[in-house]
């Protein structure tokens, strides 16, 4: 990426971003932009460096965040009604360690409503649209991201992936996006969708800026209990000898052009003398429905602090207590959320609660089994992110199941806590970027990373 | 028919810790502007994540120590919700599945043991008050650290419920685990109570009387409840399991949820907070110099004081933990004791209580001068009241009983001479002889008259056995 230096200075950096978000606005990639706080940053850089005072390593480096990652003084509005207006007072943990290192964040960018969603149609803003085909969705949640780097407005952009959030939207417009382990990256200052499945991580062009932004990012993090101590930088990417490629994804359900660029990657490996096996997952066909019990149940529990009382809006109509957390809740959350909310609320209700949320659990501790035992047989594994490319605008807005069967092969990994990353890997006839993903066992991050290098 | 009544009893203990349970803001909101204490964790801003306060746990341990309790190492969080404006996350983080104190038990001063099933951690709900057509939030209590103490239904009467309250309130207060300020909610307690006919293998539907923050209200709401239980039984009527609110004006409690309108909380592990794992280290660093107990305390002083003052001054733990001090010296012990459930506990002294105390040399000097007879009974109380004199409080016990001029003159030699001075007297000549012609009782007058010549310093036996030698 270009790091502002003398003669390309951090000003020239953020107008050109600046300016390239204007000319792409028709892809309703942001939801706010921050021109003046950006340019007096910008200001700031290039009078260090000609001072020659000591910059980050992304001094000037333009980026946008998903609009869910709260940032002091600015409005965060996670895409949804509720929360506006917020402003919130303090900045998220991963924006401040990229604010440190000099990188200048210009705007925040569009997601389906509290992330809820795999197109960024469920946005209150409405849809991001894809950056090479403006009739198809971004993918979602966080399609302003994916977008924001595929159109080159910015150099890198911050999301949150519980389910394919990351990987699916930077599939559908042919960047590198990476989901981290699990508790890599700390959740604090960012709106929780699924506590016990979100992690932030980054949209980019190639694997070397992820490297170097998860140099920067991923640290244990006092404010978020959940994240790891320090590992990315202490350790070195293990060489990868064999791959492994998942039999109970290769079916019918998964569009022949995806399927054919996987054979095609895998050949292409075969003569780098990578040995390509076949994994047997049973277990995987289930992570679709464990994911769709878990993760509703924490959306319900997170969502319920959005109640009008204390911030955010408040339904003008009510004549009691009961009324104004209905009539908010009801006014104030997209479809999608109340859909989330009453499955989770159900899968947790007494009487019901073992039959759906702990026996999820209990399922998720053997779909982890079951990736712990994939990874003893291969060092890394190659996948297909979503079973289609883009698909058109409103296409499966009204069909919820189709929507969470774009799921089924990216939530297996956020159940699992292990990283993967969405590399590019051609485009299909029609000029659509098809996209795969590399796995590795928990903390192989650098593994992954250098590997999407290896077979750029 | 005779019914058996059986009583389970949770209480709420708020913990003295400095900050809040999940964020770093101030746990002591006595006296402080509403909402001044509160985090944007505590607020519940988005994105905001609970971070688990050690000194917490560490109370949690003690106060599991103090009932006998065993400590669980691994324990885990997990999330209770409801919509409540006192409740900013829309769920209390507590431990429903998982909690940090395992079975114990708690000894009642009749020796009757009540077990303890468990006890947990959780964060306080908020504060609302109610106006005629709109309510107020005050959130300085959110997530103020509490233990929740779940007994086992081994309580068989009223009184037996009153005094095991305040058995566990005398607990967590010497454990410093809690303020133990009952007026203001520290200790709360829910009363479950049932009957059933004597013999009975299964017990009856109970009811549960929410939010009791006295002894005296738990002994009066276990009582009403009782007879009210009893009457419907009688009148072979059914109980209804519900929730019932105390009303101490009226002394009657009433119905406030029944079973079908009781809430589904929707229990969710809380995953925000890794599971809680202990090491050995950790529990015994927690434990490290723990006070003693009311049980140390009737070991200690049980034979030196009568049970009643004992089992009065243990509602008093200030000063339990200043005879702890005396432990070596026995007499020392039993006079100081006398004094502080004589002197201090008397009404017309209520107040000093919330002064500093006597230090530990003061205490022994005039349990020293109270066995040598260098003060009388009357002295030693003058004096002690000076302990708490803002002038007077720092010096010397012996410093102050001689300002007071109250030491007692038991040189021998100097008494003689006072006594022979007295008995040549003219005014004496005649009381000595009515004396020597066998009227005992005179020798009271002869004493009061040494007194005066001494101005009150003499030690009346010590003159009176003079006065009866030099008469004989």
């Amino acid at each position: 990426m270009k790091i502002a230096n003398k003669n390309v200075t951090a000003t020239m950096l953020v107008n050109d971003a600046l300016k390239k978000a204007e000319f792409f606005k028709d892809y309703n990639i942001f939801t706010s932009l921050y021109k003046d706080a950006a340019l007096k940053k910008a200001a700031e850089i290039d009078e260090k460096i000609k001072n020659g005072e000591p910059v980050g390593r992304l001094a000037g480096v333009p980026f946008a965040a998903k609009d869910n990652f709260l940032v002091k003084d600015t409005i965060t509005t996670a895409s949804a009604h509720i929360l506006e207006p917020f402003k919130a007072p303090i900045t998220s943990t991963v924006v401040e360690q990229l604010g440190k290192e000099g990188a200048i964040m210009i705007g925040k960018v569009n997601l389906d409503a509290f992330a809820h969603g795999s197109s960024t149609e469920n946005s209150y803003f409405g849809p991001t649209l894809n950056a090479f085909d403006k009739t198809r969705v971004a993918g979602g949640s966080s399609g302003g991201s994916a977008v924001a780097v595929a159109l080159d407005v910015v150099e890198f952009a911050t999301g949150s992936d519980t389910g394919g959030s990351i990987r699916q939207p930077a599939s559908f417009n042919g960047v590198y996006g990476l989901k981290p382990t699990y508790g890599a990256t700390s959740r604090y200052g960012v709106v929780s969708m699924a506590s016990s499945l979100d992690v932030n991580g980054f949209f980019t062009k190639t694997p070397e800026d992820m490297d170097l932004l998860m140099s920067i990012c991923a640290h244990r993090d006092e404010k978020d209990l959940t994240t790891l101590p320090d590992f990315y930088e202490e350790t070195s990417a293990k060489p990868v000898k064999t791959v492994g490629v998942v039999k109970d994804f290769d079916n019918d359900a998964v569009d022949p052009e995806i399927r054919a660029a996987l054979k095609a990657k895998c050949e292409e490996l075969k003569k780098k003398g990578i040995d390509i096996i076949e994994l047997d997952m049973p277990t995987l066909k289930y992570a679709l429905a464990v994911y769709y019990i878990i993760q509703p149940a924490e959306v319900a529990s997170n969502l319920s602090r959005y109640d009008g009382i204390r911030y955010g809006f408040r339904s003008e109509n009510s004549t009691n207590l009961d009324d104004l957390y209905g009539n908010t809740r009801n006014e104030g959350f997209m479809k999608e959320n109340k859909r989330r909310i009453m499955i989770g609320n159900f899968v947790l209700s007494s009487g019901f609660y073992d039959a759906y949320f702990l026996k999820a659990a209990k399922a998720r501790t053997l779909l982890i089994e079951e990736y712990k035992k994939a990874f003893e047989k291969c060092d890394v594994i190659l996948a297909p992110v979503s079973p289609n490319p883009a698909f058109k605008l409103g296409e499966k807005v009204n069909d919820p199941v189709a929507m969470y069967m774009e799921d089924i092969m990216s939530v297996s990994i956020n159940l699992a806590g292990i990283p993967g990353l969405a590399i590019p890997a051609g485009k299909t006839e029609s000029g659509l970027p098809i996209g795969l993903q590399v796995l590795g066992p928990r903390r192989s991050d650098k593994t992954i990373i250098k590997f999407a290098e290896e077979i750029k | 028919m005779k019914y058996i009544p059986t009583i389970g009893i949770e209480c709420h203990v708020q913990l003295c810790t400095k900050t809040k349970l999940f964020s770093e803001v101030d746990n002591d909101a006595r006296g402080k502007e509403p909402n001044s204490c509160v985090s944007p964790v505590d607020y519940a801003l988005p994105g905001m994540l609970p971070r688990l306060n050690g000194e917490a746990v560490k109370f949690a341990v003690r106060a599991g120590h103090a009932m006998n309790c065993a400590i669980n190492p691994k324990s885990r969080f997990d999330r209770k919700h409801y919509f409540y404006p006192d409740s900013p996350k829309g769920y209390q983080i507590t431990q429903f599945f998982h909690p940090i104190i395992g079975e114990g038990f708690v000894e009642l001063p009749s020796g009757t043991k009540i077990r303890i099933e468990h006890a947990h951690l959780e964060g306080d709900a908020g504060k609302l008050t109610h106006f005629s057509n709109y309510s107020l939030v005050d959130l300085n209590r959110v997530d103020t650290p509490l233990i929740e103490i779940v007994s086992m239904p081994d309580i068989h009467s009223a009184a037996d419920a009153r005094d095991y309250a305040k058995e566990l309130w005398r607990l967590m207060t010497f454990a410093k685990v809690t303020y133990g300020d009952l007026y203001n909610g520290n200790m709360r307690f829910d009363v479950n109570v049932s009957i059933a006919p004597e013999g009975a293998d299964k017990l009856g539907t109970r009811t549960e009387t929410k939010n009791l923050n006295s002894f005296r209200s738990i002994e009066r709401a276990v009582e009403y409840e009782i007879k009210r239980q009893t009457k419907l039984l009688e009148a072979g009527e059914t109980i209804r399991q519900e929730t019932r609110g105390w009303n101490d004006a009226t002394g009657e409690s009433t119905p406030q949820r029944s079973k079908e309108e009781a809430k589904d909380y929707r229990y969710m592990p809380e995953p925000d907070l890794p599971p809680l794992n202990l090491s050995e280290e950790f529990i015994s660093a927690a434990l490290e110099n723990f006070p003693m107990m009311p049980s140390d305390y009737r070991k200690m002083l049980g034979s030196i004081v009568p049970d009643a003052t004992l089992e009065v001054l243990l509602d008093y733990p200030k000063l339990m933990e200043k005879l702890s001090e005396l432990k070596e010296n026995t007499a020392a012990l039993k006079r100081i004791s006398n004094l502080f459930s004589s002197v201090l506990l008397a009404e017309e002294n209520f107040s000093l209580l919330n002064d500093e105390l006597p230090s530990k040399q003061q205490l022994l000097d005039l349990a020293e001068m109270l066995d040598k007879n260098e003060l009388s009974s009357t002295g030693g109380k003058e004096v002690f009241i000076k302990f708490f004199d803002p002038e007077m409080h720092f010096k010397a016990t012996r410093e102050i009983a001689k300002e007071l001029g109250v030491v007692q003159e038991n040189d021998l030699g100097a008494l003689e001479a006072i006594v022979d001075a007295v008995l040549a007297k003219p005014e004496t000549q005649k009381a000595q002889e009515d004396y020597k012609n066998g009227e005992q009782k005179v020798i009271g007058f002869l004493v009061g008259q040494v007194m005066k010549e001494s101005h009150g310093k003499a030690n009346p036996s010590a003159v009176q056995e003079i006065l009866r030698k030099k008469l004989a």
